[in-house]
C-alpha cells in the first residue's frame, strides 16, 4: 500500500473517532504551540536586544537632568538642565573605561533648503557622539574639532531630510536654514533605519554643541553651558555599573548635592533594558519548554492509550487484514501510520496555536513577531517523532496478533 | 496432482488444563474444481481443519502442500503471500470493514497484493458483477442486507482469483431462503471452476456439494461424493 493511500485510510480512522482524537491531539497540540512560542519568544528578545544595540551603540549609560522619581527625564528644547558640557568632560576625564562621554541638547525644527522644508529633530553635538552612538558619515565629513569649539553653522543631515530636502541632488555644500540661520551641509549620515520601537532614526539633523544651543534650540541653553543629556559609552559592559556608580558620586560633587538631598540627574544603565528583556525572555522560554516536555510527554501517552484502544477495537479487522494477505509488517506500518498521522495533525494544530501565542507575546512586549520556518519543521518533525514512538508499541501488539484468535473476537 | 494435499494433519493445543487434540491425523486431497461439504458436531475440528488449510494456522503434526506449495517450509510472509493469492475466506460473520463502502472492501485483498488503484477498482467492480451487486459498489456495510454482506464478502474473497474458497460457516447468520441464494452463487462459481471447501452444520446446506467429508474427534469419518442439489431450484421454489 503505497504511503499516501496509508495516510488516507489513517485520516478515515481518524475521522471516524473525531471528537476522540481531537482530545487525544490536546497534549501534542499544546506541547508544540509551547515549543513555537518558546522559539519565537526566545528570537523576538534576542532580536530587540540587537536592534536595541544597534540603533543606541552597546555599552551605553544615559545621563539626563532630574529625576527619575520626580516624573522622569526632562528633555527638549528651552528645558532647564543640571547637566553641562563640563560634566561631560570630567566624567571623560574621571570615569574608569569610559570611552566616549557625548553632551546633546536636542529640539524639533524646521529645515528648509529652496523651496522645500522639513519637519525633524536637531541635536547639537560634540564630536563623541559619533563614537558613543557607533555612527558616522555616509558622504561627506563630520565635524572637526575647530568648527565643534566655535560652534561654526555647519550640519549633518539624516537620510532621510536629505532624500527630502534634496532628493537624488548632493547636498554637500549646500545652505540650509534653520530658524533663518544658514547652515552649510557638511556630510550626510550612514542610514541607522528603524529603532526597536519603530521610530525612523534617520529623520535628524545634526549640528555643532555650541551652534545647537546658541541659534536654534533654546534660550535656557545659551546662558550657560548646560546640555540635555550625555551618552556614556564604556569599553566592556562590566564596565557600566561600577562607571554609574562613580558617575554619581562625581556628579552629586559637582552639583554640590550632598547628605539626604536627591540628585539633580539620573543615569541609566541602557543595555539594561536590553538585559531585563532578555532575561524574562530567557524566563518564559524555561516555562514554556517544562510546558512543552509536559505536554509532549502526556500527548505521547495519550496517543499510546488511544492506539491501544484503537487496536483492541479493531482486533477484528486486524485478523481479516492478516487472513486476506495482510504480512504483519503491513499491520504495524498501518497502526504507525495512524499514531504518526495523529500526532502530526496534533502538531500542526499546535504550530497554529503557538503563532497565536507568539503573536500575543510580541504585541505586549512590543517586539517583532518571529516564527521561522525552522521552528516549524522542528515542531512537525518532533510531533511525528513522538506518534512513531508512541505508537510503537500499540503497533506492534496489533502486528503480532494471531489472525485466528483475532477473527474470533467480538 | 491434487489442490490440496493434506496428510497426517494434526493440531494439538496444550492448555494449562491439558491437551486438546482438536484434529488427529488427517489426510485428505481435495482436486482444483471441486466443491466439498465439510461437515461434523461442533468441537469435531472442522474450524480447526479449516484454519490449516487456510494456511491461517500450522499444523502440529502432518504434511501440507497448497497447489504444490510445501506450506510447512514458508516463514509468515509466504503464508501471507499464500493466503493473499491462492485463498479466499468468506466468514460467517462476514467481516466486512464498517467505515468504508463495498467497493473498498472489495478491494482490500487487492491492496496487499501490490495493484495500483486503477486496476484495484476495475476488478473489484468486476467481482462485484460476479456476485451480482455491482449497483451497491458505493454502499457501506450498514446498508446493506446480510445476504448483500455475504455476498460482497464472498467478492472479497473471489477478487484475487484465488484457487481456494475456503467457507466456514458463510450461511450460519442468514435465514434459509438467503442461505439458499447463497449456495446457488457458489454452486454457479464453481460450475465456472473455483474450488471451493465449505464448513456447514446444516444437512440441507451440505447437499448442495458434490463431496461430503464427515469429521467426528478430529478424524475424518466419511468421505463420498453425492450428487448436489442445485440451490436455483430450491430459491426460485421458494420464491413461488
Ligand atoms: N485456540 C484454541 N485453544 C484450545 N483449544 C481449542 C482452540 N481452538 C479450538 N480448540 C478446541 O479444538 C477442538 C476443535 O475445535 P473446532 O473449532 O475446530 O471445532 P468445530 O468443528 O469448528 O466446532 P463448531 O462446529 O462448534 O465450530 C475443540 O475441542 C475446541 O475446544
Ligand atoms: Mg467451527
Amino acid at each position: 500500500m503505497r504511503l499516501i493511500e496509508a495516510i488516507r485510510s489513517a485520516l478515515s480512522a481518524i475521522m471516524a473517532n473525531a471528537l476522540r482524537s481531537l482530545l487525544t491531539m490536546l497534549g501534542i497540540v499544546i506541547g508544540v504551540a509551547a515549543v513555537i512560542a518558546m522559539v519565537a519568544i526566545g528570537s523576538g528578545a534576542r532580536n530587540l536586544v540587537d536592534s536595541q544595540i544597534r540603533s543606541l551603540g552597546a555599552n551605553l549609560a544615559i545621563v539626563t537632568p532630574g529625576n527619575v522619581t520626580q516624573g522622569g527625564a526632562r528633555l527638549g528644547a528651552g528645558a532647564a538642565s543640571s547637566l553641562t558640557d563640563e560634566d561631560a568632560q570630567a566624567i571623560r576625564r574621571e570615569i574608569d573605561g569610559v570611552v566616549a562621554a557625548a553632551p546633546f541638547v536636542q529640539g524639533g525644527a524646521q529645515v528648509v533648503a529652496g523651496g522645500s522644508n522639513w519637519g525633524t529633530r536637531i541635536y547639537g553635538i560634540d564630536l563623541d557622539w559619533f563614537s558613543a552612538r557607533e555612527w558616522d558619515v555616509a558622504t561627506g565629513r563630520t565635524f572637526d574639532p575647530e568648527e565643534v569649539r566655535r560652534g561654526d553653522i555647519v550640519i549633518l543631515l539624516g537620510q532621510t531630510v536629505a532624500r527630502n530636502l534634496f532628493g537624488e541632488d548632493d547636498p554637500i555644500d549646500q545652505i540650509v536654514r534653520v530658524r533663518n540661520v544658514p547652515f552649510r551641509v557638511i556630510g550626510v549620515m550612514a542610514s541607522k533605519g528603524q529603532s526597536a520601537f519603530g521610530q525612523d532614526q534617520d529623520d535628524v539633523v545634526f549640528v555643532p554643541l555650541d551652534a545647537g544651543r546658541r541659534r536654534v534650540i533654546g534660550r535656557n541653553y545659551a546662558k550657560d553651558r548646560s546640555v540635555g543629556s550625555i551618552f556614556v559609552k564604556f569599553a566592556n559592559e562590566s564596565d557600566i555599573e561600577p562607571g554609574i556608580e562613580s558617575m554619581t558620586e562625581l556628579l552629586r560633587q559637582r552639583h554640590r548635592i550632598i547628605g539626604e538631598q536627591e540628585d539633580d540627574f539620573s543615569i541609566r544603565n541602557l543595555t539594561e533594558i536590553a538585559n531585563t528583556a532578555t532575561a524574562s525572555a530567557n524566563t518564559l522560554s524555561m516555562l514554556l519548554a517544562a510546558v512543552a516536555a509536559v505536554s509532549l510527554l502526556v500527548g505521547g501517552i495519550g496517543i499510546m492509550n488511544i492506539m491501544l484502544v484503537s487496536v483492541t477495537e479493531r482486533t477484528r479487522e486486524i485478523g481479516l487484514r492478516l487472513a486476506v494477505g495482510a504480512r504483519p509488517r503491513d499491520i504495524l506500518r498501518q497502526f504507525l501510520i495512524e499514531a504518526t498521522t495523529l500526532s502530526t495533525i496534533g502538531g500542526a494544530l499546535g504550530i497554529g496555536l503557538g503563532m497565536g501565542v507568539a503573536y500575543l507575546v510580541a504585541q505586549l512586549a512590543g517586539w517583532p513577531s518571529l516564527v521561522s520556518t525552522n521552528a516549524i519543521f522542528m515542531a512537525v518533525g518532533f510531533s511525528a517523532l513522538v506518534g512513531i514512538f508512541f505508537g510503537f508499541y500499540p503497533a506492534q501488539r496489533a502486528a503480532k496478533l494471531d489472525p485466528i484468535e483475532a477473527l474470533r473476537r467480538e | 496432482m491434487a489442490l490440496i494435499e493434506a496428510r497426517d494433519l494434526s493440531r494439538v493445543y496444550s492448555l494449562d488444563a491439558g491437551r486438546v487434540v482438536a484434529l488427529d491425523g488427517v489426510s485428505l486431497d481435495i482436486d482444483q474444481g471441486d466443491f466439498v461439504a465439510v461437515m461434523g458436531p461442533s468441537g469435531s475440528g472442522k474450524s480447526t481443519f479449516m484454519n490449516l488449510i487456510g494456511c491461517l494456522d500450522r499444523p502440529t503434526d502432518g504434511q501440507y502442500r497448497l497447489a504444490g506449495t510445501a506450506v510447512e517450509s514458508l516463514d509468515a510472509d509466504g503464508l501471507a503471500r499464500l493466503r493473499n493469492r491462492e485463498i479466499g475466506f468468506v466468514f460467517q460473520q462476514f467481516n466486512l470493514l464498517p467505515r468504508v463502502d463495498a467497493l473498498a472492501n472489495v478491494e482490500l485483498p487487492m491492496i496487499y497484493a501490490g495493484f495500483d488503484r486503477r486496476t484495484r477498482r476495475e476488478h473489484a467492480l468486476q467481482a462485484l458483477g460476479r456476485v451480482g451487486l455491482a449497483e451497491r459498489a458505493h454502499h457501506r456495510p450498514m446498508q446493506i442486507s446480510g445476504g448483500q454482506q455475504q455476498r460482497v464478502a464472498i467478492a472479497r474473497a473471489l477478487v484475487n482469483s484465488p484457487s481456494l474458497l475456503l467457507a466456514d460457516e458463510p450461511t450460519g447468520a442468514l435465514d434459509s431462503r438467503t442461505a439458499n441464494e447463497i449456495m446457488a452463487l457458489f454452486q454457479e462459481l464453481n460450475r465456472e471452476g473455483v474450488t471451493i471447501v465449505l464448513v456447514t452444520h446444516d444437512a440441507e446446506v451440505g447437499r448442495h456439494a458434490q463431496r461430503l467429508v464427515r469429521f467426528r474427534d478430529g478424524r475424518v469419518t466419511e468421505d463420498r461424493r453425492q450428487t448436489p442439489v442445485d440451490a436455483r431450484d430450491l430459491a426460485s421454489e421458494a420464491a413461488e
